[in-house]
């Protein structure tokens, strides 16, 4: 069968990545920033949708010490086959964190952004942290440094974190009320003790939305993440994104609780559910009337390697590096001729007209698409994909919703590093977890679609389409809610009698 | 008087970082601490630093064996759902 190839979009389609603001919040999350700002965010992976299809960043394990517990963690990372946060396989000394992050850079131009996030807290490891950042500075200069932190030793280390030109800080901020809080931290350390309960959350929170207010004070972008836990903090996320958008934070992560109870975390073990993609998104939307929501995040490991939702670690580990000769100096010309590439890539786009929703009807109810998407098109086979993007198209036009990872987690053991099928202990297949993670879409756009899913995906109310291979994503998700339209499926009935 | 490391460990160095005496070293396949150096923070602080900020269960004993940190102590996972999860131990 041959696939019809449209496309008014070349550009985007060249340069890979979804078209321009549209991937994100509508309309275009980095909209109300001073330019100042979004100079500095254009090339961050982690801060910018637009950003994070084309460059890519680095997380060096040079900080396994923390200073709190938090239910959704165990300290015992180790393995190799999970991507989620606090995880990592081999941990660093600051020495051999320069030689990692320069050998990177020299092998991923792309690489823009070095971050430490783990696997513990980067500030309850001092000395392993900031010694990295003075090297990179002196170094690596064509790298911007970030830090992530649980907020605790912040207000102490902010001056530090401002003399290294650290410019991006994540905090976690999962609650403002400490009796919200002693349900997600059981014990932070503090002035040497451990202290449990309401009163450490307590503490924890004052020292947070300190930090907070001294860091925007002096100008460094705060992003806030949060971890949605139901029935814990959902509702309550709603007031949290209002106050540290009061304070300055420029952005707002809510991220899925992850608990397996295989990770051995309290809440794992507990059974606390993780919320449902639904939950996830009608929270964020709840909150994006207050500030900038981030979408597009992958809550990748403490040591992730290369663009996000992919994991180049593997060919960077220390015996590897350890054979590598790079020179730095060479490598940052090259380096520079790439950024500005990809910038001047960005900057023509944002002049591209997007897929206008013209022809559908006033008052069309939105549609909810699932695409495995590749580099901005519609690229993939439905069996390869290890994530949908989720679009929303509406009268409105396209918008990017979220991703939804299809190979959630490590299974444990028994499944750990091979794609069965069926995974030991499982009740469901691969195939049959991959459709219920599609709930609430109408249509799932890939470049192919075997017989059995297909089957399956129709009797579960999702329609597969295998007709726009290849073109951009949000030219064929307009195209297929114009051919749904034309049927008059998306007017309430009464109103669809009348147009018929 | 001193306090042992024992093997469930998972070497995140946080201990080493506040130890008043600097007792406690890198070892395989864990960390370990220097009994001619560890005075159990007697005189420096009013709890052992190393079991205050340690995240792990049954990681740290004193000399008669007994955990400073027992099972279900820093989680608050009960004590069935440990024994489930084959994460209980008696003693070191």
């Amino acid at each position: 069968m041959e696939l019809p190839v449209i496309s008014n979009n070349a550009p985007a389609a060249e340069g890979g990545g979804c078209s321009s603001s549209g991937c994100g919040t509508a309309p275009d999350a980095l909209g109300h920033l001073p330019d100042h700002i979004r100079a500095k965010v254009q090339d961050h992976p982690c801060y910018s949708e637009e950003a994070h299809h084309y460059f890519a960043r680095m997380h060096v394990a040079v900080a396994p010490a923390c200073n709190i517990q938090c239910n959704y963690c165990n300290r015992k990372y180790d393995c190799s086959n999970e991507s989620r946060p606090g995880v990592v396989s081999e941990l660093l000394t600051p020495d051999q964190a320069i030689k990692k992050v320069l050998a990177v850079a020299a092998e991923i131009p792309q690489m823009t952004v070095l971050g430490i996030a783990g696997p513990g807290d980067p500030l309850a490891n001092p000395g392993r942290t900031f010694e990295t950042f003075e090297q990179l500075s002196a170094r690596a200069p064509d790298i911007k440094l970030c830090v992530s932190t649980n907020g605790l030793s912040l207000p102490q280390y902010v001056d530090e974190i401002a003399k290294h030109n650290i410019d991006h800080v994540t905090i976690t901020i999962n609650c403002v009320d400490p009796e919200v809080g002693a349900k997600i931290y059981p014990w932070i350390y503090w002035e040497n003790k451990r202290i449990t309960g309401v009163e450490g959350a307590r503490i924890l929170i004052e020292q947070q939305q300190k930090g907070l207010q001294m860091l925007t004070d002096r100008g460094i972008l705060v992003k806030v993440n949060s971890v949605l836990i139901p029935g814990v903090n959902d509702e309550h996320l709603k007031e949290v994104s209002k106050i540290v958008k009061a304070k300055g934070a420029f952005l707002h992560n809510v991220m899925p609780l992850i608990a397996e109870p295989e990770h051995g975390t309290y809440y794992g073990i507990m059974e606390q559910p993780e919320p449902t993609p639904e939950q996830l998104q009608e929270l964020q939307d709840a909150c994006a009337g207050d500030m900038a929501m981030m979408r597009h995040c992958r809550q990748c490991r403490a040591d992730a390697v290369g663009l996000l939702g992919e994991d180049r670690g593997d060919e960077f580990t220390l015996d590897k590096i350890d054979v590598m000769d790079v020179d730095y100096e060479a490598a940052m010309v090259r380096r520079k001729v790439v950024h500005d590439e990809i910038i001047e890539k960005l900057d023509a786009k944002r002049g591209i007209v997007k897929p206008k929703a013209e022809g559908i009807p006033e008052g069309s109810r939105p549609v909810l698409m699932a695409v495995a998407g590749k580099n901005g098109v519609v690229a993939e086979h439905f069996g390869h994909a290890k994530e949908f993007l989720i679009y929303e198209a509406s009268p409105e036009g396209v918008r990017f919703i979220s991703h939804r990872k299809t190979e959630l987690y490590c299974g444990g053991m028994d499944s750990c590093g091979d794609g069965d099928v069926v995974e030991a202990g499982a009740t469901e297949s691969l195939l049959d977890r991959n459709i219920r993670v599609l709930a609430g879409c109408e249509v799932v756009l890939c470049s192919k679609v075997g017989y059995e899913p297909w089957a399956k995906l129709e009797a579960a109310g999702i329609a597969p389409n295998g007709e726009h291979a290849m073109e951009p994503i949000e030219d064929a998700v307009m195209a297929v809610y114009k051919e749904i339209a034309a049927t008059g499926k998306l007017l309430p009935a009464a109103e669809s009698l009348k147009v018929a | 008087m001193a306090l042992q490391i024992t093997q469930s460990c998972v070497n995140c160095w946080a201990c080493v970082d506040v130890c008043p005496n600097d007792a406690i070293y890198q070892d395989t396949p864990h960390f370990l601490i220097d009994d001619g150096k560890c005075t159990e923070c007697l005189g420096d602080h009013a709890d052992p630093q190393c079991a205050a900020i340690c995240p792990i269960e049954m990681a740290i004993v004193n000399e008669l064996g007994e955990f400073l940190n027992p099972p279900g102590s820093l989680t608050g996972i009960p004590i069935e759902k440990l024994k489930e999860f084959g994460l209980w131990r008696e003693a070191a």
